[in-house]
């Protein structure tokens, strides 16, 4: 019993560690037992996530669940693994002491899941067995006889189906009464040899009298497994606190403990338990039926239907990502925008408003932005897990991954960060091996993700010729964008090959994968996936992002001296002057009393006109044309309706407002003058804002830094102000341009403004193609993207990574762009 | 002594011995039941020739080639 037990409220609480292999279904288990009851929080230290989850027995009785990694044994390898056995022992810092074991087994799969088993009944603690897909191990001709298998563990047996909630009033019931009435296992346990025994006592013996070095008492099983697990991590975390003597002394227990290797003895004797204690219950056919499962893997692992189905599969996940998830992502930008301008006309200008507006709104809705991405990919990944679909694809696609040291399972991660690596850099959570999971979490962020997609169209479209070549079948804009989405593979191979040889070098982790039966997969575990990534992400990766945009848009509004406003006013007032005055004087010959007479009327008139002009405009934006041509020749049937529908109204006012018409006219032609000057001086007023705020001056003191990338100031700070997304870029250039921040990759105001850009005091030609090359080489490579870096600090539980992850893309894409560009000018593309 | 690796699909095989002591592979190979005596079948290998599918103790394992190379047996012909 717990010593949290006994509480005010009488309320008694026990802590219930859950365990099992993977692939036996404990998710599904820990779900259907605790439903939304769960908390998710981090192990000090390590990546794995600490989930705990309530089980309301009855009004007096509460079991707080602790989900474990799966696992196939208590030799652990890692820290990462160390953490099941530690919280079992009861020595792990953060966690409760446990009260007891609620070990889950596949019952199709007996023999290799009761290894586990005979680890976790020497452990001391009361243990209950949960046999999950009974259902599965029939269609095996599989059948376990519970009372029997029961009776002679000397433990509590419940056959469940946990994706049916088969079982599992029986199970809370055992449950209840296990921890209300401990008694651990009363069968017999795995024996070990005499020698072995004796050589884990004299190393425990060993051990205690280094107390006052290890602080710590180690227990007989934590002692077995550090003489056992050559090469394990509770021999290594001893080694680095007592050093190499320590080694030398251990050694020794085992060469005196037996001749042959201490794992093998371990596994001979726990199989040898396994073969035991399931002789009268097991009832298994000689010659196993075929089933289902091996009718769907002949297809899906042939080496054609296999590879098809795959490469759809991936197909329909990537459109997903990519496409589908763009109208629920326009939506949720269009939603912040409408919030954007409700608070902007709802509050007055300064600072204030700024933060709320392009701090606080933008900067949540950037984060939301990126939940539709997230929920449908891990919806997919949680479907093709739980089915078991995920191990044959990591089967199929091992081999052209572990050439550059890593394994099939970084094959999903990579894909999805062509969508989007944040979502990608989450699916690395289907790695296990800390070293591989951390290998494909930084190199993911290099695939070209969907935010690119904008940098690469604007430039490629403005600087790179429209020439097609091979029968028009090529053209050198898409070959262009296919080798900007190529550049992110081809660098990603090195540092992949790199990492895995110096800063995350290690012994290659074994691939032994088990390929699980196929399954349907459970709608709840699916549900809650997709829910518990989404909100993981929303919550702790959104907090950093906001802190980020918050602290951008400081930089990019400050100083804000109040003498560019002055001045503007100024230019605005003396526009708006010169302009009422034109149409005086225009309008004096034509009558200027007329205008006073029927003032009203001619307000009338107006405002008519201006209607004509707004059916015009909602017409064509009803028919998606952006830029309507001016030429009839060139118009469309469709635009050539609206304009000529728009002409006959025209006339129909004309003619009714008689001698009033050429003074109509001209108010309009005047009033549409003042717009355009304003406008184009509120663009020109936020640009020089950006350039005089900190970003441009930054931009201003680094222009000698970017001068090898053929960059001048203007490039530097677009590109600065682009390190928390890229894609603000383009809004950007548009600003620094003066061309307001309203661009798109589509518009050809920022294309031209591009194209007649020139250097500072000369007419040379600012941007040409090694320059819009260099800038796209940098931006395939460069990190610049808040929530990518926020969720690898939030995958990896430190801020080393998300730090070195930065460090390492800038300066390759740095490097990468300079050398494009040189190459580029000494092979004369300039001129191109 | 034959290896693991030199195994064709349908070919069965009982394992003699597992060299690689102290290593991860090794490790996990024990584990899965991978060990002297253990009977088992290979299923398939995947599409790009590497890994391999095996059959044992009634469920399915994928292991690289490499890691099959460390672990002798002997053939049973059916």
């Amino acid at each position: 019993m717990s010593s949290s037990a006994a509480q005010a409220t009488a309320t008694r609480i026990f802590s219930v560690a859950v365990i099992g292999n993977p692939n036996t279904g404990k998710t599904t288990l820990f779900n259907a037992l605790t439903g939304l009851n769960q908390h998710v929080g981090n192990y000090p230290g390590v990546t794995v996530e600490r989930k705990v989850g309530t089980l309301q027995l009855d009004s007096e009785t509460r079991i707080n669940l602790i989900d474990l990694p799966g696992t196939y044994s208590l030799a652990a390898r890692s820290p990462d693994e160390m953490i099941a056995v530690d919280v079992l022992l009861g020595q792990q810092q953060g966690a409760e002491k446990i009260d007891a074991i609620l070990a889950i087994a596949d019952g199709s799969n007996p023999e290799r899941n009761f290894y586990l088993i005979s680890q976790l009944c020497e452990l001391g603690l009361p243990v209950v067995i949960a046999l999950n897909m009974m259902d599965v191990a029939q269609t095996k001709g599989i059948s376990i006889d519970v009372e029997k298998l029961s009776a002679t563990l000397g433990v509590p047996v419940v056959a469940i189906c946990a994706n049916k909630g088969k079982g599992l009033p029986e199970l809370r019931a055992v449950l209840k009464q296990t921890v209300l009435d401990p008694k651990v296992p009363a069968g017999p346990l795995p024996h070990f040899t005499d020698a072995m025994s004796a050589e884990i006592d004299a190393l425990r013996a060993d051990l205690s009298r280094e107390g006052n070095k290890l602080k710590r008492d180690v227990n007989r099983l934590e002692a077995f497994r550090v003489l056992v697990d050559k090469g394990g991590y509770a021999e290594t975390r001893l080694e680095k606190v007592l050093g190499p003597a320590f080694r030398l002394n251990l050694e020794a227990h085992r060469q005196r403990a037996s001749k042959n290797p201490l794992q093998a003895e371990e596994v001979r004797v726990r199989y040898a338990w396994v073969k035991q204690v399931l002789a009268d219950s097991l009832k298994r056919p000689a010659s196993p039926p075929p089933t289902h499962s091996d009718a769907i893997d002949k297809v899906l692992t042939h080496w054609f239907s296999g590879t098809a189905v795959f490469a759809l599969l991936m197909l329909l996940v990537f459109q997903a990502i990519f496409r589908w998830a763009r109208p629920l992502m326009d939506g949720i930008q269009s939603l912040f925008e409408m919030l954007g301008s409700f608070v902007s006309s709802h509050m007055a200008e300064g600072a204030l408003r700024s933060l709320v507006v392009s701090g606080v709104i933008n900067g949540v809705g950037g984060v939301l932005v990126f939940l539709p991405q997230i929920c449908i990919l891990f919806f997919f990944i949680a479907i093709l897990e739980d089915c078991g679909y995920m191990a044959r694809a990591a089967f199929l696609m091992d081999r052209l991954l572990s050439k550059v040291g890593l394994s099939g399972k970084s094959f999903i991660p990579m894909l999805s960060s062509f969508a989007c690596a944040v979502p990608g850099v989450m699916a690395a959570r289907t790695i296990e091996n800390p070293r591989d999971r951390l290998t494909t979490i930084l190199v993911a962020p290099l695939m070209s993700c969907s935010a690119r997609l904008p940098v690469y169209t604007i430039l490629i479209n403005a600087f790179v010729p429209d020439t097609s070549f091979g029968f028009g079948w090529l053209s050198l804009h898409g070959l262009t964008l296919f080798a900007m989405y190529g550049v992110g593979i081809v660098v990603a191979v090195p540092v992949a090959w790199l990492l895995k040889k110096t800063l995350l070098k290690g012994e290659t982790p074994p691939f032994l994968i088990e390929l699980p039966s196929y399954k349907f997969p459970d709608t709840r575990s699916v549900i809650l996936r997709v829910f518990d990534r989404g909100k993981a992400f929303t919550v702790r990766a959104g907090t950093i992002i906001l802190a980020v945009s918050i602290v951008v848009w400081a930089l990019a509004y400050f100083p804000h001296s109040p003498e560019i406003a002055a001045r503007f006013d100024a230019q605005r007032k003396a526009l708006k002057k010169e302009n009422r005055e034109k149409l005086a004087s225009q309008i004096a010959p034509i009558a200027l009393a007329d205008l006073e007479n029927n003032k009203s009327e001619v307000g009338l008139i107006l405002a008519q006109a201006a209607a004509i002009d707004a059916v015009r405009k909602k017409a064509l934006d009803e028919k998606g044309i952006t830029e309507p041509v001016e030429a009839p020749a060139e118009m469309t049937p469709e635009q050539k309706e609206i304009e000529d529908q728009t002409g006959r109204l025209t006339a129909e006012l004309q003619k009714s407002s008689a001698t009033l018409w050429p003074m109509v006219l001209e108010i309009r032609a005047q009033d549409m003058a003042l717009a355009d000057g304003t406008a184009g001086l509120d663009k020109a007023e936020a640009g020089q804002y950006l350039r005089e705020s900190y970003f441009g001056r930054m931009g201003h003191s680094v222009e000698s830094v970017f001068k090898p990338l053929g960059w001048d100031w203007r490039i530097a700070m677009a590109a600065i102000a682009s390190f928390p997304a890229r894609e603000v870029i383009v809004a950007t250039l548009g600003t620094v341009f003066n061309l307001g921040s309203e661009e798109n990759e589509e518009s050809a105001g920022l294309r031209s403004a591009l194209r007649g850009a020139t250097w500072d005091g000369s007419s040379r030609k600012l941007f040409n193609v090694p320059v819009a090359l260099s800038i796209m080489v940098f931006f395939a490579l460069c990190s610049q993207c808040a929530a990518t870096l926020a969720t690898i600090r939030r995958e990896t539980n430190t801020w080393r990574w998300p730090l070195f992850s930065f460090t390492y893309m800038t300066v390759l894409a740095y490097f990468a762009a300079m050398i494009v560009y040189q190459a580029g000018m000494y092979a004369g593309w300039d001129k191109l | 002594m034959k290896t693991l690796d030199s195994l064709k699909p349908g070919g069965r095989a009982v394992v003699k011995g597992v060299s690689g002591e102290g290593s991860a592979v090794y490790q996990r190979l024990m584990e899965m039941g991978v060990f002297e005596g253990a009977e088992l079948e290979v299923v398939r290998f995947a599409p790009l020739g590497d890994p391999m599918e095996l059959r044992l103790h009634g469920y399915y394992l994928s292991v690289r080639k490499a890691e099959a190379a460390l672990v002798t047996i002997e053939e049973v012909l059916p």
